[in-house]
């Protein structure tokens, strides 16, 4: 009864009120915005789909096509009473299937409003064309013409990545780019040239009459806009060396990086166990089994994967030795079957002759010998003051052979590594409580150090250059898609290039020294291919030791560099040397004179000793 | 009407003929557009019974019954001595609706009879407000007690939740309006003012942002104190309404300079260099990116506080007081909204959310209906399309158009005058009740017209702001318009029940 209240709440009723009124006023009378609207309603757009652009190898071998395949698609307000089993017979499905699609439209039509939403979808054209005859049968359904992706070559799985229907969660991350129906690459390439790719959509406007149906095009199609076709992609990819890497490599895992020296690109970039290009072509239904694998396809190991080098990392310990100055190729250092220190410590090293020069450290990847070089390198008390700068200044060395960090490739997920700092050591046993005995391991390649197969195909490259490298990447220069600049610029190593020469012969003669002489990666050898390599056998802690090769070829005006990692596979010289020596020889040769090998490096299954 | 006692009066004076009229109107006006809203292309009469005019007709008419049925057959004093067994009566069919009921649109409140369907929700309203004015017409009851305010809120609060349950939710928001009831009998307008903001910073949190809602809540106490403090006036409403200004920009000033510097991290990062892997040397603001304007506004607001607490000590001003304390259980709401929001719900019962405060879903679903129906209404202009005339609506374009989406027929048709017209009914309708309560004795018709009230003024705020976009997607009818049995006879019900109430006390008194 109290008037006060009753009057506060009649000014609250009038407020509210004007509220709802200015509201209505606003989008009435002020905003235009709605007529205009009104006018589209009017006006059906029909979307036309572009095609998509396709994926090339880098000598014109298409990896990624394009063909047709057909969407049915319904608008649920329009259909009208139909005989299902004769739509479902043409369109080869259970009549159950239709009537639990209905059953399910009717369910959401509150969110399904208006639209159409997709039946069926990528029907083949031969069941479109039986449907398309009995269409007008059926209103409310039709079909929409889409081109799928086609891959006539099986190689490339894990890098050409593919093309999916985009989620909510991607439209929100894309605003404005797609709609509900759109199509967008995912992972790799598809997803990395995802703009380029994918053409730009366009639309025939139609006028429709009083009845929904649809009259005439409008403005007899003056404003009608073409749907743009995608760009073509080059990738620097071999498509027969990507495809016979991938054959090797089955049941065993790992990764195979082959790159072209002089320009950085990539040649073939293979992470096993890979992705089957049938499965990219219906991921749909392949991707739970794929995201399912305990051994994870997905994961592309030969960029996201970071181990220990093992021996390889000798040649750039070696390397910054040289430019320091504390080492000298003459140098000869003593092996007792390892380098021993401090009481009963040692870093073990296999039986070779004693003692050796750098060449023959090399050839015969000496432990003991790196020891020694790496400890004069920290223990340069002339040059630098104390061990954490001493470590800094070899860890920049490392920086700029592009260790420890992203590459910087065009290729996504790329992983950094780790090269320790002299902070990282303070931080682990404190200031001063350490030395270069501590961090001996990093010597040979073990200890702190964590690179990619990615990482060791560009140092592998930058040997091939004597001193520089072009970052690796994936996506050749042509008209269409221009790429940075950044990928035909030379990026020096802290080392000068008239280092390179001394520890290259090493590199030969571990490849080319008679069987017996102690060259450690014979096997690897082709003649006339004049192959350069080194074995590197990466402790694993998650069972047997990895194995692993790097070699580029032949020896002046290389044409090939390849890192091969074979996780689990032992001795470098037992798997990964003969898998990048077939590589090589497949690349500059065509064929290989050795079917044997061959034979048993295909067959060759160490999945068992994997652990996951 | 035979024999007519001397002390009474006669239907001339006893009836509330205007409300009638008024009902009628708006009920023939909600026929008609109707009709508009789903004629096409066939002609077909107004009295076609296979269409929902034709249906509608037949509810009116049936409506029109149960109106006479409740003026002049059922004796006024009924409702009260039987609303506690209607009240148990109809949250057991509430109950029993979730397991023996048939899912539509989504929620399970609709019983079937054969071609007839019927929502107990609709009816819940009702009883509710019977109930609700029994209790609160009793001889010693006072809301300020413990007790009767418990039971009070139970009273509410029990069908309430059952159809929350259903996922009514919209039929369950109607049960606010009780909140105007409770405080026209009394409820501390403190409590209304509170319940209002929490309502508001809750929603601004999570469809806006904390940000909005400290700005919001800063906003709202910066009004409050400008008014009150008549010494500083100006002092206020200039420095305070420059802090807010600035505040209310921060976010966009500060995305400028935030693009600014990521564009130079960017560059920095990009840079590759043998000697400089990753590092431009000369730039070291990465940290900045880090900062959101939520920070800079917390922080400023917080080292703030003490100096309003001195100023509060030494002008002895207690709205100040009460101030900073509103503002700090504001801001901890507004960051427990969020946190459990974000990191306490699930998935599943976040999305629920969203869906219901018409966050998500936008793109595709609700979000479409909306656009239409602001379509529709905007392309009315200022005086309609005409009558018949409207094509968004009879295309079919607008959902629900003849149920929940009726306005947007009215909107399109007749315009902004047509919406200004039925608007005007409403309000209309609304006061006329709360004066006609008012002047009763009987504090049970009193009561329950409050009631009858709020439900309309509920159901026309929520109806209408959900077509214009104001309100989120929670389809409940327009009271009298709207197409549908159910929705017209509990309106109908609810407001014949307080005539016929009103009548009586004219009778006798």
């Amino acid at each position: 009864m109290e008037t006060g209240r009753r009057t506060r709440l009649f000014i609250g009723l009038g407020v509210a009120a004007a509220i709802l009124l200015g509201k209505i006023f606003y989008i009435q009378v002020i905003n235009d915005r709605y007529k205009t609207d009104a006018d589209k309603n009017a006006m059906i757009y029909e979307t036309i789909y572009p095609t998509r652009g396709i994926i090339y190898d880098r000598n014109g071998t298409i990896l990624v096509g394009n063909k047709v395949a057909y969407d049915i698609m319904v608008s649920p307000h329009e259909v009208t009473a139909f005989d299902t089993i004769q739509l479902a017979s043409v369109l080869g499905v259970e009549p159950e299937f239709i009537r639990g699609k209905m059953a399910e439209y009717e369910k959401n039509r509150r969110r399904i409003g208006y639209q159409a939403v997709v039946m069926m979808k990528q029907i083949p054209a031969e069941v479109y064309n039986k449907f398309a005859e009995i269409q007008y049968k059926f209103p409310g359904f039709r079909a929409q013409m889409r081109s799928i992706r086609d891959y006539p070559v099986n190689a490339g799985g894990n890098l050409l990545g593919y093309v999916s229907e985009v989620d909510q969660g991607f439209m929100d991350s894309h605003p404005g780019e797609y709609r509900s129906g759109d199509y967008a690459g995912k992972i790799g390439i598809e997803a990395a040239r995802e703009k380029d790719l994918r053409g730009e959509k366009g639309y025939h406007i139609f006028l429709r009459n009083s009845k929904n149906q649809i009259e005439q095009p409008y403005k007899n199609g003056e404003m009608d806009v073409e749907a743009v076709p995608g760009k073509d992609v080059v990738t620097t990819i071999d498509a027969g060396l990507q495809q016979y890497g991938q054959e090797l490599m089955q049941n065993k895992v790992g990764s195979i990086v082959a790159i072209e020296p002089s320009t950085g690109e990539i040649l073939a970039l293979v992470s096993s166990p890979g992705i089957d290009v049938e499965q990219l072509a219906d991921i749909g239904k392949h991707y739970g089994e794929i995201s399912g694998n305990p051994y994870k396809p997905l994961y592309n190991r030969a960029v996201s994967a970071s181990y220990p080098p093992g021996s390889v990392f000798k040649i750039l310990n070696g390397l910054i030795g040289l430019q320091e100055g504390t080492l000298k190729p003459e140098y000869m250092y003593p092996c007792s079957h390892g380098y021993h220190f401090g009481a009963g410590h040692k870093v073990g090293c296999h039986g070779h002759k004693s003692p050796i020069n750098m060449e023959e450290s090399i050839m015969m990847s000496c432990n003991a010998y790196y020891c020694y070089v790496y400890r004069n390198i920290l223990d340069n008390r002339t040059k630098y003051k104390s061990i954490d700068e001493a470590m800094d200044a070899w860890r920049e060395y490392a920086l700029s052979f592009g260790f420890g960090r992203k590459l910087g490739s065009d290729f996504p997920s790329e992983l950094s590594g780790n090269i320790p700092s002299g902070k990282f050591y303070n931080k682990r046993y404190g200031k001063g409580h350490w030395n270069s005995v501590t961090v001996i391991s990093n010597s040979i390649g073990q200890g702190e150090i964590l690179i990619t197969p990615m990482h060791l195909a560009n140092f592998c490259a930058t040997l091939a250059n004597r001193g520089y490298y072009i970052t690796p990447h994936i996506i050749k220069d042509s008209e269409d898609v221009r790429i940075d600049p950044k990928y035909h610029q030379k990026q020096y190593t802290k080392v000068d290039t008239t280092q390179f020469r001394k520890v290259i012969n090493g590199m030969w003669r571990a490849v080319n020294s008679p069987p017996g002489t102690g060259g450690t990666a014979w096997v690897a050898a082709v003649p006339g291919l004049d192959i350069c390599g080194k074995t590197g056998t990466a402790q694993n802690p998650h069972g047997a030791d990895n194995s692993v090769f790097m070699c580029f070829a032949p020896r002046e005006n290389p044409k090939i560099a390849v890192a091969v990692y074979v996780e689990n596979g032992g001795f470098g010289a037992t798997w990964a040397c003969p898998l990048a020596s077939l590589m090589v020889e497949k690349y500059l040769k065509g064929d290989t004179a050795r079917p044997e090998l061959e034979k048993r490096m295909k067959e060759g299954n160490l999945m068992s000793r994997v652990k996951h | 009407m035979i024999i007519e006692n001397q002390t009474q009066r006669g239907l001339r004076q006893s009836i509330d003929w205007k409300l009638i009229g008024c009902y009628l109107l708006l009920v023939i006006i909600g026929w008609l557009n109707i009709y508009a809203s789903i004629h096409s292309s066939e002609t077909t009469s107004i009295l076609d019974f296979s269409t929902r005019s034709g249906k509608q007709f037949i509810w009116i008419l049936t409506a029109i019954g149960l109106a006479l049925l409740i003026l002049f057959i059922i004796p006024p004093r009924w409702w009260e001595g039987f609303s506690p067994w209607i009240y148990a009566g109809v949250v057991f069919l509430l109950v029993a609706v979730i397991f023996l009921g048939v899912e539509v649109k989504g929620s399970k409140s609709w019983f079937e009879f054969g071609p007839v369907r019927f929502q107990p929700a609709e009816v819940s309203k009702i009883s509710t407000a019977l109930l609700l004015s029994t209790i609160m017409s009793q001889t010693g009851y006072k809301l300020t007690k413990p007790k009767d305010f418990f039971l009070t809120v139970a009273v509410i609060g029990l069908p309430m939740l059952v159809i929350l349950a259903e996922s009514e939710t919209g039929s369950a928001l109607v049960y606010f309006g009780f909140i105007f009831v409770l405080y026209m009998e009394g409820l501390s307008g403190w409590f209304l003012g509170a319940i209002g903001l929490i309502i508001l910073l809750f929603i601004t949190t999570l469809t806006l942002s904390p940000y909005s809602s400290i700005v919001i809540l800063l906003g709202l106490l910066w009004l409050v104190n400008t008014f009150k403090s008549k010494k500083q006036f100006w002092r206020w409403l200039l420095i305070g309404g420059g802090v807010i200004l600035l505040f209310s920009l921060l976010p966009w000033l500060w995305g400028l300079l935030t693009d600014a510097i990521q564009s130079r991290v960017d560059a920095a990062q990009n840079f590759i260099g043998p000697s400089l892997p990753g590092k431009d040397p000369h730039f070291r603001g990465e940290f900045l990116l880090r900062i959101e304007p939520v920070h800079l506004l917390l922080v400023s607001a917080l080292a703030s506080i003490p100096y309003f607490c001195i100023k509060a000590f030494r002008e002895r001003s207690g709205a100040l007081w009460l101030s900073i304390g509103v503002f700090i259980a504001g801001l901890l709401l507004i960051f427990s909204t969020d946190f459990i929001f974000d990191k306490v719900l699930q998935d599943h019962q976040r999305k629920r959310i969203e869906v219901l405060l018409g966050m998500k879903e936008d793109l595709s679903g609700v979000g479409y209906n909306v656009n239409q129906s602001m379509i529709a209404i905007g392309s009315g202009g200022l005086t309609g399309k005409g009558y018949m005339n409207g094509t968004q609506t009879a295309f079919g374009y607008v959902p629900e158009q003849s149920t929940d989406f009726i306005f947007c027929t009215v909107g399109e048709e007749w315009g902004f005058l047509g919406c200004l017209v039925v608007i005007l009914l409403y309000v209309f309708l609304i006061v006329r009740i709360v004066l006609d309560a008012d002047q009763c004795r009987e504090s049970f018709t009193r009561i329950y017209g409050y009631c009858v009230a709020a439900c309309i003024f509920m159901h026309l705020f929520i109806n209408i702001g959900m077509t214009i976009g104001l309100m989120p997607v929670i389809g409940i009818p327009l009271p009298l318009l709207s197409y549908g049995g159910s929705s017209l006879w509990a309106f109908t019900v609810l407001i014949f029940i307080f005539i016929a109430l009103y009548r009586q006390e004219k009778k006798y008194f």
